[in-house]
Parts: C-alpha cells; sequence; structure tokens
C-alpha cells in the first residue's frame, strides 16, 4: 500500500514527528496521479481514446511546483522544531472554483479559462497554513452547475474511479475522484444543491456539507449565494472532520460567516452514539421524478438495494447503542427540486452577470460595433450551455411580473422544508432527534451520457440532498455498502443546525461498527487495474 | 401568467441576457426552460398559509452568531497590478471596451 493511501491524520502525525518527510508524501501523490490520471481536462479536448475512457482525469490544473515548494518548507520547519500544523505535509486539491493566488482558476469554463486569481480563498489560507500541500486544481461541472461533471468546459471530464464509464456525480466530481483514487488525501468541494454528498456518494468517500454560515464561501466563486456550503471531501469520517477544523469559523471577509464556536471535532468523534436518536422517514425512501415522456410527476420507492443499505445502517447504530425512530414526516422535502429550480436560478443568474469580458476572463476576439455587441459575442462564447439555460430560467422566474407567482412562492415553500426539520429536530417535540439517516441519491453512478442533456432529470439526481440546503443544516455523507453491480452506495446523516459534531460521531461509530466487513476491503477498478 | 416560454418571450430573454445562440440552440434551450418549468409547477399545489415567511437563507442568525459589521474603512489593495492584468485589453492602466452606445445630446 502506498503512503498515499493511508488516512491524512496520520500523515499528518507522521509528518510532524519527523517520521515521514512531506517531500516522500507529495512524491506518492504525483506517481498515483501519475499512474491514474490520464491527461488533465482542457478547452477543446480533442476525441476520446481508449486509454482517456480508462483513466480518472480528475485534474484540470496540476501545482507539482508549487506543491513541491511548500512540502519542502514543510519538512524545513519540522527539522526546525515548529509547529506545522494539523495538515502537516498532506496533500489535498481544491474543486476549481477556489481562488488560489497566482492559480489558474477556471470554473471549468471558457469564460475563465484564462483568468489567474489575484488572492486566495480564506479557506485556502486556512488550509495551507495548517500545513496542507496542494496538488491541484480539480475539475466540476462548469460553475457547479450540474450532478455529473459532465457539462465541464475542460475535457476530458472526470471518471469514476469505481467504473471509468459512469460518471463520478458532481458538481464536485473531480474533488470525490482524486479522493476515492488516492490523489490527494482530501480535497475542499462546494455543495449548492448536494455537490459535495452525491459525488461523494457516487466515489465511495465521505463528504460533509456543513451548516450554512459554518465555513466561509469568501473567495470562492458563487452559484446560489444563499446555498452554497464549502466543504471537506475525505476518505473517512475522522479526515473530514480534520478538515473541517481547520477551515470553520468566522471570517471578517464573508458576512454570513457564523460567529458560532467551533467544536474540537476530533476530542468528541469517538464518544459513540448511545443514547443518541436517529431517525428514518418514508418520505427519504422513495422519490418523485418526472415521466419522461408526460413530464407528469411519479412517485416511486427507491430500489431495494438502496433501501436494505439504510436499513441494514440503522440496525448497526442501533446495536452501538442509538434510539432508531422510524416514520419522521418529512413531507415537503417532496418540493426541494422545484424550490431548487427557482431558487438557485435566481441567484446564479446573479452571480452571472458580472461575466462580460471586460474587467477578467474570456473576451471574444473581433471588431464589434459597440459594447453591447461585445458582451453578446462573449458571453455567447465563453459560457457552456447549461450556465445559459440557469441565467435564462433565473431571468424569467424573478422577472416583476412573474416572481410573486414563482420566486416568493419558491421562497414560502422553502420555509416549510425549513419547518419540517426544526419539528423533527425539536428538542421538546414530538421527535426530539439528533438526526435523520437517509440514502445520499436515489441510484448509485450512472454510465456517462445516460441524463447528460436532459437538464430536468439530472436535477432529479439530487433529491435526497437538496432539501438540507433550502433549510441549511449539515449533512454528511459516508460510505454505506456497494451495490449488486460493485458500485458505490452513499448514506447521509442531517443534523440540526451547527451540529457536525454529532453527525461525525454518528459517521465514525458506523465505520468502526463495519470496519471488518468485506465490502470496506473493495477498491475502486483504476487501482486494482493499475495494480495499485 | 404566461405559462410557457413562447419563441418571442425567448427571444427577449436571450437579449436582456445578452447571449446569442444559433437556432438549433435556442431550441433545445427553450424545450429544457418548459420541461423545468413543469416541474416548478409542482409548487402550486402546495397550500401556503398566509403566516409562512418568505426564506431567504435556511439559518436564522441570532444576535450572537451574526457577525458584526466591519469598519467602514479605506483599505489600499496590495497588488493592483495583478488585478489589472486579468482585464483583456489595458491601455495605460484603463480598461479599454469597445464603443458604449450612447445618444448625443441636442
Amino acid at each position: 500500500m502506498s503512503i498515499i493511501d493511508s488516512p491524512a491524520y496520520e500523515i499528518a502525525h507522521k509528518v510532524k514527528h519527523g517520521e515521514l518527510s512531506a517531500v516522500a508524501v507529495l512524491e506518492a501523490a504525483l506517481e498515483r496521479v501519475a499512474a491514474v490520471d490520464g491527461r488533465p481536462g482542457t478547452l477543446d479536448g480533442g476525441l476520446l481514446t481508449d486509454e482517456d475512457q480508462a483513466k480518472v482525469h480528475a485534474f484540470i490544473t496540476l501545482t507539482a511546483d508549487r506543491a513541491r515548494v511548500q512540502a519542502e518548507q514543510v519538512d524545513a520547519r519540522v527539522r526546525a522544531g515548529e509547529d506545522v500544523g494539523p495538515l502537516a505535509g498532506v496533500p489535498v486539491t481544491f474543486k476549481d472554483l477556489y481562488c488560489l493566488r497566482g492559480v489558474r482558476t477556471t470554473a471549468a469554463s471558457r469564460i475563465l479559462s484564462n483568468f489567474t486569481a489575484p488572492y486566495s480563498a480564506t479557506t485556502v489560507e486556512r488550509v495551507e497554513a495548517a500545513g496542507a500541500v496542494t496538488l491541484g486544481k480539480v475539475n466540476l461541472d462548469e460553475f457547479a452547475y450540474g450532478s455529473s461533471s459532465e457539462s465541464s468546459a475542460f475535457q476530458p471530464t472526470t471518471r469514476n474511479p469505481w467504473d471509468p464509464a459512469r460518471v463520478p456525480g458532481g458538481s464536485s466530481g473531480g474533488s470525490a475522484a482524486a479522493v476515492a483514487s488516492g490523489q490527494g488525501c482530501l480535497s475542499l468541494g462546494t455543495d449548492t444543491g448536494g455537490s459535495i454528498r452525491q459525488p461523494a456518494a457516487f466515489c465511495g468517500v465521505v463528504g460533509l456539507k456543513p451548516t450554512y454560515g459554518r465555513v466561509s464561501r469568501y473567495g470562492i466563486i458563487a452559484f446560489g449565494s444563499s446555498l452554497d456550503c464549502p466543504g471537506p471531501l475525505a476518505r473517512d469520517v475522522r479526515d473530514a472532520a480534520l478538515m473541517l477544523s481547520v477551515i470553520a469559523g468566522p471570517d471578517p471577509c464573508d458576512s454570513t460567516a457564523a460567529t458560532v464556536p467551533v467544536p474540537n471535532y476530533l476530542e468528541e468523534i469517538d464518544r459513540g452514539v448511545k443514547g443518541m436518536r436517529i431517525g428514518l422517514s418514508p418520505d427519504f425512501l422513495r422519490i418523485a421524478f418526472p415521466d419522461p415522456h408526460t413530464g407528469e410527476i411519479i412517485m416511486e420507492d427507491l430500489a431495494d438495494e438502496i433501501c436494505d443499505v439504510t436499513l441494514r445502517a440503522a440496525d448497526k447504530l442501533a446495536a452501538a447503542g442509538a434510539e432508531i425512530i422510524e416514520n419522521i414526516p418529512m413531507p415537503n422535502s417532496a418540493y426541494g427540486i422545484p424550490v431548487y429550480f427557482v431558487i438557485s436560478r435566481v441567484e446564479a443568474s446573479s452571480n452571472l452577470h458580472r461575466f462580460d469580458g471586460v474587467k477578467y476572463g474570456y473576451r471574444s476576439q473581433g471588431d464589434f460595433g459597440d459594447l453591447n455587441e461585445m458582451y453578446r459575442q462573449t458571453r455567447a462564447e465563453g459560457f457552456g450551455l447549461e450556465p445559459k439555460l440557469r441565467i435564462l430560467m433565473g431571468m424569467y422566474v424573478s422577472a416583476a411580473q412573474y416572481s410573486e407567482h414563482y420566486y416568493q412562492r419558491a421562497l414560502n415553500v422553502r420555509s416549510m422544508i425549513r419547518a419540517d426539520f426544526a419539528a423533527a429536530f425539536d428538542p421538546q417535540g414530538d421527535y426530539r432527534l439528533d438526526a435523520l439517516l437517509t440514502p445520499t441519491a436515489p441510484t448509485p453512478p450512472f454510465k456517462m451520457g445516460d441524463i447528460y442533456g436532459d437538464s430536468l432529470l439530472m436535477q432529479y439526481a439530487d433529491q435526497l440532498t437538496v432539501s438540507a440546503n433550502h433549510a441549511g443544516v449539515p449533512a454528511l455523507t459516508f460510505p454505506g455498502g456497494l451495490s449488486q453491480e460493485g458500485l458505490p452506495i452513499g448514506l447521509q446523516l442531517i443534523g440540526p443546525d451547527f451540529a457536525e459534531s454529532t453527525l461525525f460521531r454518528a459517521g465514525y461509530a458506523f465505520e468502526q461498527a463495519t470496519a471488518d466487513e468485506t465490502w470496506r476491503a473493495v477498491k475502486p477498478r483504476v487501482l486494482t487495474e493499475a495494480g495499485l | 401568467m404566461t405559462d410557457e416560454i413562447t419563441p418571442e418571450l425567448f427571444a427577449k430573454l436571450v437579449n436582456l441576457a445578452a447571449f446569442a445562440f444559433d437556432p438549433k440552440e435556442a431550441e433545445y434551450l427553450r424545450t429544457e426552460l418548459n420541461k423545468q418549468l413543469k416541474a416548478i409547477r409542482q409548487l402550486e399545489s402546495v397550500a401556503l398559509d398566509a403566516e409562512v415567511p418568505l426564506a431567504s437563507r435556511g439559518v436564522t442568525y441570532a444576535p450572537e452568531s451574526r457577525p458584526p459589521l466591519r469598519a467602514d474603512a479605506w483599505t489600499p489593495c496590495e497588488n493592483p497590478d495583478e488585478i489589472l492584468a486579468q482585464a483583456p485589453q489595458v491601455v495605460d492602466r484603463y480598461i479599454i471596451v469597445p464603443n458604449i452606445p450612447h445618444t448625443e445630446l441636442e
């Protein structure tokens, strides 16, 4: 086993104590990238070769030179007896929405393909100050608009390490695939409707959408400003807790970053689940989706293998001392996707108006008669179809004559979704839950090309995750088992505001309870086929 | 209340958004928009109590969790040239754009 397959907390511990050099860890990470990633995503990536179809393609930009300098600095500081930080020598990647000073930051879009960030996101600064080594920037759906990572302008897009014919999920698909295939130990993604949790579930890793306001959004290219949550992807729950402890907390540069104290997640993680009340809701064991022919909304139970993994996890947690409360009503979560179609589009269109070819980014080359002509041509060439779709929908539903019918109604229903969670978690209420246990995604990872292009069906892939974004509450996904086809199935724990510590405790307890199960020893196919 | 985005309305939105499409792209986008609108119409079946508030975000901020306002102080940018270097066209540190549409006043 390569050192890069070790947990981040073990690597950091060894580096801090001089038992392992950060340079050696970095070289192991770069060796892994060379073995499994294939060519990075580029604009106009050309035709896919057979080799391309067997690789992961997590990266847009590999920052190997910067990483070597950082690793050498970490080792020098350890030799000098300094405390390097909790992520000493840990290779990390960032979704290419995070600004990293001096490095290209593209949002996987042509319109930012030449943009070099003049400052770093607060989260990036905190991670690097904690001793991490930045391996590079990873691929995503263009501007984070999607659930498969296929809408990136940087091709080849990321593939699932468990089966490269399948999607890694999205929009943080590069982050999830990189962590799953050992291309770094940790990654930072963003979650607006499920964009950390769904790809983490599809790639068999852990992902956390923190409470809205738990982590600063400063320096991250915005999608839906009332929904966006930056968060970690990791290979185990402890590593996710370690990363959150580094990035969480108030930030003078983000007025929505809450001034709520950050607990010591690692100290609390092994306190177990004895006495914890964990709920199951029938509303998260079925899905509503549009009939592909008529467009009518159909309700259907989730596949047996998804339900079975969820109920088995409930049994494991019960055996560990939790009390399982069934039949928690969450009726308004069924409206999560329609509400999201409205709110996220309004916010996305507002955020995307700044990209106009004037101050930074791509500008169409031509002899333009006037400024408006330049705007039109630049935006037509610079944006892919998905951002254009979101801008147009956002403008329509927020237009003065339609706003009351669509946007305000969506904000009302969002209150009702939040009220369902508030009732479930109310310490004086009927259910008094510490967490709600659900599947993360309605299906295992689907094949590339199967859904891409159908914007409606693609959005419904987020049905089980999006409600937590509307409510603002934290949610943790972790591997729950494998499907009959050997693909990862993820589980989700949703908690009350700022209860990330509770979610880590329960997720960690499940990891411990299943540590010896055979499915845990199964590796992603790209690793076994590379002899790793 | 318009229940469908017609070609005429679509053209208006495209103009406001400062986009340009070929006919094939336009038809694809308009079809997808109307599919999404069908899903959004599911919200019409929700019985809204007059007291249900609008939620501009999920988490509510208590006074103790709301960050204080920053001091209203000017802080010089440490790297203006790095920022200017991002602009597609700069002359003498001015960002250049094509002719801005205007009307000559008489």
